[in-house]
């Protein structure tokens, strides 16, 4: 690896960065503004109405219980839906053959993609945390925690949407994960409540989903409060990181769904 | 003299089984502008997708300008820029911003990539249209934002594959003569088209591919001098009070005013006129009937046809498997 490689490396990371930026920036009124409405809708009917009712939960107002799992649903499902929609649409539209010619390896290709759908998580969740403050005042137990996991998730989402936009052929391939798999997740993953609540084969069902994982350590950098350890809670996240990273290079190495 | 391309056995089988390459050899020098011709589903836009790792090649080895496919990919590719057969950017994109980002892929600094699109949209007139999202531009310009996005990194060899399909012939031949400069200043260009007199007037190599062979590479003057006889149209001035059978240069009536001249390559024109002058048929204009090299080609890739009867020869299987690359 010379000084000139990783100068080309620089400029095209910086490069793919910037156009995925630009692309969800161009299209915010699809990009960002439906999740913001969404969660605010959430925080009216589930926080404010029926919260009310619930009472407390782990010791919190239930309105500023599901604050954190409301951020990390929408940090989620927007890293995802960034990567997949691009990494797809440049399949579909065959300008995915500009990354392809150019002499970038796929590992810088893989990070572009990863700093775009990141951006748009964060995007996002800054945007939901701001509509929160309208209803909840700002907890903030470990800034460090929480930044982290916001980023550690939509890292990892970033590249599960990745690996879906290599696989998928028809539009219908980009919207069956996201509506089956992974909005399940999400809700099952403890947004709206404590998985202590649930009886013990359920608790143990929960444990096997990744998103718990990021949802119960993102409360705790908020809250304080957490169903499982941080520490392990980053080591599973990291895993999962790491297995993903190495599938996608090894997708795009192969040439999985891009190179004939 | 390390050539601009080397080809050596190559071969491509695709996952469904179709051979879609039976084993290429070819050689482009450099500085030479290269036509490689052959009928749809011939296999030209396997070998394309090869060597700018577009498709992902069986057997076979493929260099350019000694960088080595299979060893040295980014070097490849670094000297290749590709003009693909189909629009290939993002339609909802600026038009400065395609060529800008495709330098960057390059890693080229975003200040030298606009300097540098600047000069080719503006040589391809293109630079009034730089905020212009792309899928407002027509199909020729949209051709030419492709030719200045392959040009933004400088590459030493150029691939055009039918870069002017669809484009008026004003504007092509405006394109022939851009292609052509560029090539004057030493850059070396393939060019795959269907139009043979583009071939004709702007290659001085060729290539001809067919069911995944290469069944002719030679220059584009010897190649020529393959055609053993011309058809000439001939518009007379009146009708002829009789057409003279069975002499040196066969002659066919087509109708009142028109005759064809078949012309063998031994013979000249002279002796066409002076059977004409002596039936004094007066001759207002003559033309060839069909490009010659479009008439050499038919006939080879005919000839190749017959001689394997396995040929899919467009059928449009072939084609639909080529879609595939």
């Amino acid at each position: 690896m010379t000084r000139a490689d990783l100068r080309l490396w620089g400029t095209a990371l910086r490069t793919i960065a910037i156009k995925e930026i630009l692309r969800f920036a161009r299209i915010w009124v699809q990009t960002v503004l439906p999740p913001v409405v969404t969660t605010a809708l959430y925080f009216i009917i589930f926080g404010g109405l029926i919260g009310e009712r619930i009472g407390e939960m782990e010791g919190f107002r239930y309105m500023d219980f599901i604050v954190p799992g409301l951020i990390m649903l929408a940090v989620i499902t927007n890293s995802y839906s960034n990567v997949v929609s691009s990494f797809f649409g440049s399949k579909f539209q065959r300008h995915i053959e500009e990354l392809l010619v150019s002499p970038i390896p796929n590992s810088v290709i893989i990070l572009g993609f990863i700093f775009g759908g990141v951006a748009r998580g964060l995007t996002v969740g800054v945007a939901v945390l701001i509509v929160s403050l309208f209803f909840s005042p700002l907890s903030v137990h470990n800034p460090i925690v929480m930044l982290l996991v916001v980023l550690l998730t939509s890292i990892l989402f970033a590249l599960a949407g990745l690996i879906n936009g290599v696989f998928a052929r028809t539009f219908d391939d980009i919207a069956l994960i996201p509506t089956f798999v992974l909005t399940p997740l999400t809700y099952l993953g403890g947004v709206f409540y404590s998985i202590s609540l649930l009886p013990d084969f359920w608790q143990g069902a929960s444990m096997l989903n990744p998103i718990f994982y990021m949802v119960d350590a993102f409360r705790y950098g908020s809250l304080g409060t957490s169903d499982f350890p941080v520490i392990a809670s980053f080591a599973i996240i990291a895993m999962f990181i790491i297995v993903l990273y190495g599938l996608a290079l090894w997708l795009l190495n192969r040439g999985t769904g891009i190179r004939s | 003299m390390t050539p601009a391309l080397e080809i050596r056995g190559l071969r491509k089988t695709y996952n469904n089984g179709f051979v879609a390459l039976k084993g290429i050899d070819l050689e482009v020098s450099p500085g030479s502008f290269f036509a490689l011709l052959g009928p749809n589903g011939a296999g030209k836009s396997t070998t394309i997708g090869i060597i700018t790792s577009l498709v992902n090649k069986t057997a076979g080895e493929v260099r350019v300008f000694g960088h080595d496919l299979d060893r040295d990919p980014q070097g490849v590719k670094r000297s290749i820029g590709l003009v693909p057969q189909e629009f290939n950017f993002n339609q909802f994109e600026p038009v400065g911003e395609i060529v800008v980002n495709q330098a960057g892929y390059y890693g080229i600094p975003r200040r030298e990539a606009w300097d540098r699109a600047g000069h080719y949209l503006n040589e391809l007139g293109l630079w009034d249209k730089r905020e212009n999202m792309a899928r407002t531009l027509s199909g020729g310009m949209k051709r030419r934002l492709m030719i200045a996005r392959a040009l933004v990194h400088e590459p030493r060899l150029l691939i055009l594959d039918e870069p002017t399909a669809g484009v008026d012939i004003e504007l092509r031949r405006s394109m022939w003569d851009f292609l052509q400069k560029i090539n004057d200043d030493g850059r070396s260009i393939i060019l795959t088209t269907h139009y043979l007199e583009e071939a004709e007037s702007l290659c001085r190599n060729i290539a001809i591919i067919d069911d995944g062979r290469i069944i002719e590479n030679t220059t584009m003057k010897q190649l020529l001098a393959k055609l053993e006889t011309e058809t000439m149209v001939l518009d007379l001035v009146e009708p002829p009070l009789a057409v003279p059978e069975g002499g040196p240069i066969p002659l066919r009536r087509i109708d009142e005013l028109t005759l064809e001249a078949e012309i063998h390559s031994n013979q000249n024109l002279n002796d066409l006129f002076q059977l004409l002058d002596n039936q004094g048929i007066r001759v207002q204009s003559m033309r060839n009937k069909a490009n010659r090299l479009e008439e050499l080609f038919v006939r080879m890739t005919q000839n190749e046809a017959t001689r394997s009867p396995l040929t899919p020869g467009g059928d449009g299987a072939t084609e639909q498997q080529e879609g595939q690359a």
